[in-house]
């Protein structure tokens, strides 16, 4: 019995440091590929939002795989984050000189305050159940989306200022800075983020969720959401686990939004729109729900893939979306899956046989 | 206030047609369709090209759109949403989205990004009373979603086929049993609910007139809101909720603040569902243990 019970521990570690290591190797690899120059400057670009993104995607893993809750208000979170994490190193930049001490005050400021958001939102939203409870969070996303493309923010020797009106109402003395001006966003971010910080923002989300996962609270967690009734029942306070779940999950969001800011020179409330929750959806979704290795890969592959249709030109879009039909067609087809799987088999036998 | 309050009146209707398109699916098929906002893009299209293009005149051109999006629907259906059946419900939505940038790209390599002057449809002097000018179009708006209302009912309640699709949404394998055939009425309320976008499309384009391959996003999304806000799945509700919505969004826009209106909508929505978790029309559903 005691046997079987570490056998079975060693697995979960096991899988937990695959994880870990998939990430380091796809640091070291690009890390590689662009010191030698064998990177194209367009997938240069990408590595920062794909860190970007692989967080959105785990954090957003977080809410539907592991606490069962539809969320369509994710990149909600990122921009509360991303715009924390632009006014902080804004305004900061005389204060702080040291560029990348900068960026993890934003990072953390910005995962705050968008974890103070989540826990604003979470408690009248969780009293929802099911689809209901998405329309909501799609509500809230909007919303947080019109208030930013309304917002502006100044600076100036006597702090910061704030208008949802326009420019002049901030009052700027002389000398003052605007960093956030409504719908034109933030313009003349200074870019701070780097890949390094990108990857080991990744492996702290994964070592948080992973160690979640096995805890306390992450069985709670799962239990409400596999059967709320019984697992209230056993005396599992329900709400407070699931908010739990649902502010760290925005929280991270924040962190992410915040990464993918400071890559920019500017950056649009319009950015962070419906769209943008739903594509972190579908990381999850074709990764698989609840399943923490495969938001990473589907995350980094599907911001990958617009660049590598390129040849399609035009079509290129089209193409990623009859990709996604048809990928949630055979995925969700027992003939089509068996069909993959034998051919997965044959081709493996070959190779094994011309081996030999 | 009065024309405000017919403006809000007409925008809303255009809401409740489409609401009524999202709450059907919902209702029989427990899918939330979110290519529903881009069908009611291509029914712009459609009449668009037909009556720019080849010249026709308006009702022609207005049921060559319906026609087509009602095929269309169909297909989608069947190519995309049938074989998933059995599957989760969030493969479905995945599925759904998929389609929804299918048609906003197809639209986009058709018709080009650049926005269409959509043409006059309704040749119709303005109604004025008093010092209040109503605008044809809201009062076309107004009467023809009446119209598809009163008939939608009569239909689900005094129908044949009625009667079936209300019977598959309470109990598919019941239905079954009955001798309903549950895939053929599925797919009649997927061409219904296209066919109403269609006829959404077309009103909305004539309020608005700027035509985009994105054109048909944003309602969508508000009108799926609406469906939710009246209580999804409910057919008086989708249209109690669209109207209202519509009401809000102009008053919002009227008095408020006109970048800031679409906050407020929500915000009435979330409010709404707070106090009623069920939306407004919406059944209470007992949880069995």
């Amino acid at each position: 019995m005691g046997d079987m019970n570490k056998k079975k521990l060693s697995k979960k570690a096991s899988k937990s440091f695959v994880n870990y290591g998939i990430v380091i190797c796809f640091f070291i690899v690009f890390q590689i590929l662009s010191s030698t120059g064998h990177l194209g400057s367009s997938l240069k670009g990408q590595l920062i939002p794909i860190c970007a993104y692989i967080v959105m995607a785990l954090s957003l893993n977080l809410v539907v795989g592991i606490s069962g809750e539809l969320s369509l208000g994710h990149a909600g979170f990122m921009s509360v984050g991303a715009f924390t994490g632009v006014v902080v190193a804004q305004s900061l930049a005389s204060s702080v000189p040291n560029g990348q001490m900068r960026l993890i005050m934003a990072l953390i400021i910005g995962a705050l305050v968008a974890g103070i958001a989540g826990i604003l939102i979470g408690i009248p939203v969780l009293r929802l159940r099911g689809d209901y409870l998405a329309i909501v969070t799609l509500a809230f996303g909007e919303i947080i989306k019109n208030v930013l493309n309304c917002l502006y923010v100044g600076i100036d020797e006597r702090g910061l200022h704030f208008s949802l009106k326009d420019e002049p109402s901030l009052h700027l003395e002389p000398g003052g800075k605007t960093i956030l001006s409504g719908p034109m966003g933030a313009l003349g971010v200074t870019k701070l983020s780097t890949f390094f910080v990108g990857i080991i923002l990744i492996l702290l989300v994964l070592f948080y969720i992973q160690n979640l996962i096995d805890s306390r609270p992450g069985r709670a967690i799962a239990a409400i959401r596999d059967n709320r009734i019984a697992a209230e029942a056993c005396g599992i306070p329900v709400t407070k686990y699931k908010l739990m779940a649902f502010v760290t999950s925005a929280a991270m969001a924040g962190a992410a939004g915040a990464l993918y800011a400071l890559n920019y020179s500017t950056v649009v409330p319009k950015k962070f729109d419906f769209n943008t929750s739903i594509l972190v959806l579908v990381f999850v979704v074709l990764g698989g729900i609840g399943n923490l290795r495969g938001s990473i890969i589907a995350a980094a592959l599907l911001t990958v893939l617009p660049e590598l249709l390129r040849e399609f030109q035009d079509y290129r879009m089209l193409v990623y979306a009859i990709v996604l039909i048809l990928v949630m067609l055979i995925t969700n087809n027992e003939k089509a899956m068996t069909f993959v799987r034998n051919t997965i088999d044959n081709i493996m036998k070959k190779s094994r046989k011309e081996a030999a | 206030m009065v024309s405000y309050l017919i403006n809000g009146i007409s925008l809303g209707s255009v809401y409740a047609i489409i609401a009524l398109g999202y709450t059907m699916v919902y209702g029989i098929a427990k899918m939330l369709n979110f290519a529903h906002g881009d069908v009611i893009m291509i029914g712009g299209y459609m009449a668009f090209c037909s009556t720019s293009y080849l010249g026709w005149p308006v009702i022609p051109s207005v049921l060559f759109s319906v026609f087509v999006c009602t095929i269309l629907g169909m297909i989608i259906e069947k190519l995309a949403y049938k074989p998933l059946r059995e599957a989760s419900s969030l493969a479905v939505l995945i599925t759904a989205i998929g389609v929804s940038y299918f048609l906003q790209n197809a639209a986009l390599l058709i018709w080009s990004s650049n926005p269409k002057a959509f043409p006059n449809m309704v040749n119709l002097p303005n109604l004025v009373i008093g010092d209040v000018q109503i605008s044809s179009v809201a009062i076309v708006t107004i009467i023809t979603s009446i119209i598809i209302m009163i008939a939608l009912t009569m239909f689900t309640s005094k129908t044949k086929l009625g009667k079936a699709m209300r019977a598959v949404s309470e109990d598919k394998g019941a239905a079954q049993l009955m001798g309903i055939n549950v895939n053929a009425t599925i797919s009649m309320t997927f061409a219904i609910g296209s066919g109403l976008a269609a006829i959404a499309g077309v009103l909305l384009c004539s309020a608005y007139p700027t035509l985009m391959p994105t054109t048909g996003a944003m309602p969508g999304i508000k009108a799926f809101t609406a469906a939710v806000f009246g209580g999804i799945g409910s057919i008086p509700g989708a249209m109690l909720g669209g109207i209202l919505l519509g009401i809000i969004e102009i008053f919002a826009k009227a008095y408020i603040s006109t970048q800031l209106s679409d906050a407020i909508v929500f915000a009435v929505l979330i409010i709404v569902l707070i106090v009623k978790p069920t939306g407004l029309l919406g059944k209470k559903i007992a949880e069995k243990v």
